[in-house]
């Protein structure tokens, strides 16, 4: 069966208001060469044998649920 | 006259959005199940505030595909009335009735308080019984409440006078320091095109009589009624 991950990720002109908490915890960790810092998601799925591209699948996915396009992106993998 | 207000697997600003419409603004409502198909008969759809879906995915996300809300976008698209509060505003923004998008809180923590709210279009049905730069002390609770859109959308809403709320000092500022979540241009709350749906991150319904500190959020409902009644 296919493996999709599906990567969202904020918008690059959009602040990040996680990313930014995260950067000041690795700033006081010692990492203060940390420039930015972004958080997205992964979702994995599995998806069944009779799907024919599953590219495009995941595309439709992505358009209606997965992702919001007002405010982030998103990338497809898909695996074996 | 009858209102609804819709209840997700979720919601639980449901009870006091009930509570205001039949107790204390003494209108016809009822609760309605996300799962139903219709919402005939109803002059006014509220979307309550809550965690419709455990705020999944997105928040609204998953809320927007309930089985109710195939029902909401045609009741809107008649030009009648809904109304989202919070997460009901999320849900209106996901299901495309309202432009942009509420997104996690500038400083990422959920944010519980009184702010000020200033009126800025009395050309709605909901504020026309207010005053132009009115300010409203209003309750915000939210971890996801920063509006955002990109500028040709925000410079149409202006434009178009369709921000109907603003977060602002007692004294109608319009300030960084007043504006709770980071949203864009300080916007609280907006209209679609069609001026028949708003959407708000403040909570009137919990600010709707004075034994809860503030009775300005009954404004907003009497303005609605009042608008009901003279159609």
């Amino acid at each position: 069966m296919p493996r999709v991950k599906v990567f969202v990720t904020l918008k690059p002109s959009l602040l990040d208001a996680q990313g930014r908490v995260i950067q000041s915890a690795l700033a006081s960790l010692g990492h203060t060469d940390v420039k930015d810092v972004r958080v997205g998601k992964i979702i994995e799925m599995e998806i069944g044998d009779s799907v024919g591209n599953v590219a495009d699948e995941a595309r439709r996915m992505c358009d209606r649920l997965l992702a919001n396009p007002v405010i982030e992106d998103y990338r497809i993998e898909v695996g074996a | 006259m009858k209102f609804a207000v819709v209840r997700f697997p979720g919601s639980n600003c449901d009870q006091d959005a009930y509570h205001v419409l039949k107790d204390v603004v003494g209108v016809a409502v009822d609760y309605v199940w996300h799962e139903e198909k219709s919402v005939k008969g109803y002059d006014c759809i509220v979307l309550p505030g809550g965690f419709s879906y455990g705020d999944y995915l997105r928040t609204g996300a998953i809320a927007r595909f309930s089985p109710i809300m195939d029902a909401v976008i045609a009741h809107a698209e008649r030009g009648r009335f809904v109304m989202g509060i919070c997460n009901g505003f999320q849900v209106l923004c996901e299901a495309h009735l309202l432009p942009g998008a509420l997104v996690r809180n500038s400083r990422p923590k959920f944010s519980c308080k009184w702010v000020g709210c200033r009126i800025e279009t009395t050309g709605t049905p909901w504020t026309q019984a207010a005053r132009l730069g009115q300010v409203l002390r209003i309750p915000i609770a939210h971890g996801e409440g920063r509006y955002v859109a990109d500028e040709a959308t925000l410079d149409q809403l202006e434009a178009e006078d369709r921000v109907v709320l603003r977060y602002a000092g007692p004294g109608g500022t319009i300030d960084d320091q007043f504006n709770p979540n980071g949203s864009m241009r300080g916007i609280a709350g907006i209209l679609n095109s069609g001026r028949n749906i708003l959407g708000m991150m403040p909570h009137p319904e919990r600010a709707a009589e004075k034994a809860l500190g503030s009775a300005d959020g009954k404004l907003l409902f009497d303005g609605m009624v009042r608008t009901l009644r003279a159609a």
